[in-house]
């Protein structure tokens, strides 16, 4: 006898989806399936981005922030949300690709900050490569405690390391030479939010594009059923150490975008707090999607600002407060709550 | 009779003092459909995972093809043609009939590293996956979630996707278990058109099933080896009817 089927539910729950039979290609389509909430979060953003480009100069700087925090959480949704690795410890990523573009700076003079981000991505990657053949072999609850402790580690070692990183006063004096040898960075920040602008296309391009490869659709598969996957010929070990290492790479050149924007490195982009922050981010947004983890930096980083602006003794109240009703209210994310709203609009369309 | 595509040499698994594969010497010729049968706990299960390598042996070997495969992991055996289902349903629920198979092609074909997509090589991949789907008479459900079949029709599923791999030998870890009796009879046609070149071993518990296919029969007890035979040597076999004692078999 056949199992009655769950039919309520007007939308799929699971992330990467494969083109199927039904019509995708027209924008009815499209609003059909998840890939609406997609387009629509894709198409909201780069509205935002334009009007703060033209009209936003006192945000630019804010925007930049955004625009790396987006990148960051990024990286920690292709880990968490796709290839089903938990993490508590991204930050040592993050915090590696700031210092390492911090210090080729100032013990160095690697100035040039292309090459120095390119620089940054090898060195998280480089120490994601190290850590994930040693993270990976443990799950769950294991596994969050192992990138806690490396992250420890590694937050420690910069703390003491004072001649090399600055200690607890943070590496002062980095110098950062013109984009392209052409723009400098201003104080109103339009290079910065320009220039994370464009990296942060670049990273989505990539990140959309690989997630929709066999490669991504693998990901998912281990995820979702380990030992099946293993049963079909992949080795499940190497494929997860891969993109360990592109996760860790990706929150490098986060990480090395924010010193050089903000021309400092503080001991706090590798605290255990910005681990926590970026998974919040994630969950928030809607894990698996990627365009709701780029939601969620947005929502976050623009809620965090304005509330540590209105009450800057309780500010973490308030978003705690913000975090826990958007969580009850919308398990699936920010990204679940556009499909709903789709949903809604179609079916009174439909009517 | 040529040369055997899986063979173990004195195959010997032990936890602790607990012996649960003895001294396991058996023999698949390519073609050939043979059913694993024992009582519950005779070790048809730790066999299989013996053979496909999920369970390492503490002596002997287990020879692929004419290769020795002990050493290899459970990934490699699969990619030189040594491919199972599961005794329960292992599939990826919430992905479509059609993506399931997919995946499972593109591990084959060498995709799985491929970081960027090609909707060209997906049309190919899509076609081939509904040409495997068509042989089980399961294409019109392509594009159904898993989840969304009814159970005799996920089992074929499973099926669809060792077929994906293009299997050398092919493991059918019960097959039929949980289907309804009026279902079985799909299961048992596509056993039926199995290539013919390709070796078979089944793990059943359906008496009317194994001796309806198996060209051999290996009954395992306590480990060991009891009987290895046609199915009517088997049914004759006295020391076979004793331990299936009340299990009726009939031929």
């Amino acid at each position: 006898m056949a199992r009655p089927i769950p039919r309520n539910e007007p939308v799929k729950s699971l992330s990467v989806s494969y083109q199927g039979a039904a019509a995708s290609s027209t924008w009815r389509g499209l609003a059909m399936g998840r890939g609406g909430s997609d387009l629509v979060i894709a198409v909201l953003l780069g509205l935002a981005a334009l009007a703060t480009l033209l009209f936003g100069e006192a945000y630019w700087l804010l925007a930049a922030q955004v625009a790396i925090t987006m990148i960051f959480a990024l990286s920690v949704d292709l880990l968490v949300g796709f290839a089903g690795i938990v993490t508590l410890g991204h930050a040592v990523f993050f915090g590696l690709g700031a210092y390492a573009v911090g210090i080729a700076s100032v013990q160095f003079g690697w100035t040039e900050p292309l090459s120095a981000l390119l620089l940054a991505g090898a060195v998280s990657a480089l120490l994601g490569a190290a850590t994930g053949v040693l993270v990976l072999r443990t799950r769950g609850l294991g596994q969050l405690m192992l990138t806690m402790a490396f992250a420890s580690l590694v937050y420690e070692i910069a703390n003491r390391a004072k001649p090399l990183t600055g200690g607890a006063d943070g590496l002062q004096g980095m110098v950062v030479s013109p984009v392209a040898g052409l723009f400098e960075f201003d104080i109103f920040g339009l290079t910065a939010f320009v220039y994370t602008l464009a990296v942060l296309i670049v990273v989505v391009i990539f990140a959309v594009l690989m997630t929709r490869s066999p490669y991504g659709r693998s990901l998912v598969g281990i995820r979702e059923n380990r030992v099946r996957m293993q049963a079909i010929g992949t080795g499940v070990q190497r494929r997860l150490l891969s993109i360990y290492i592109v996760s860790a790479a990706l929150a490098g050149i986060a990480g090395a975008l924010l010193a050089q924007t903000s021309q400092f490195v503080g001991l706090n982009v590798l605290h255990f707090s910005l681990s926590g922050e970026i998974l919040i981010i994630v969950a928030l947004g809607g894990a698996g999607r990627l365009w709701g983890a780029l939601l969620g930096a947005v929502v976050f980083t623009l809620f965090k600002d304005r509330l540590s602006a209105l009450d800057p003794a309780y500010w973490y109240f308030w978003l705690g407060l913000l975090l826990a009703v958007i969580v009850l209210f919308a398990p699936k994310g920010l990204i679940g709550l556009v499909d709903r709203l789709l949903a809604l609009f179609r079916s009174k369309e439909a009517a | 009779m040529s040369a055997p595509i899986l063979e173990t040499r004195a195959l010997q698994k032990n936890f602790g003092a607990l012996t649960v594969a003895q001294n396991i010497d058996f023999s698949l010729e390519p073609g050939t459909f043979e059913a694993l049968i024992g009582p519950n706990g005779a070790g048809k299960s730790t066999f299989v995972n013996l053979l496909t390598g999920l369970v390492q042996p503490t002596s002997g070997s287990v020879i692929l093809d004419g290769e020795d495969v002990t050493a290899l992991s459970i990934e490699a055996r699969v990619k030189r043609g040594l491919v199972r289902t599961f005794q329960i349903n292992t599939l990826f629920n919430s992905l479509t009939v059609a993506e399931n198979v997919i995946l499972a092609l593109d591990e084959f074909h060498g995709q799985g590293w491929r970081p960027l997509p090609s909707p060209s090589r997906r049309r190919l991949i899509r076609d081939e996956a509904y040409e495997i789907l068509g042989r089980l008479g399961l294409d019109p459900w392509g594009n159904r979630e898993v989840r969304e079949l009814p159970y005799g029709r996920q089992r074929l599923v499973e099926i669809a996707i060792a077929l994906a791999l293009r299997p050398k030998v092919l493991l059918l870890d019960e097959p039929a278990a949980g289907i309804p009796s009026t279902e079985t009879g799909t299961v048992i046609e596509v056993l039926e058109n199995l290539a013919s070149n390709l070796a078979v071993l089944i793990i059943e518990h359906d008496m009317d099933l194994v001796f309806r296919f198996a060209q051999r029969i290996t009954v395992l007890v306590q480990g060991a080896v009891l009987a290895r035979g046609t199915p009517d040597e088997i049914a004759n076999n006295e020391t076979v009817k004793s331990v299936y004692l009340g299990e009726g078999i009939h031929a």
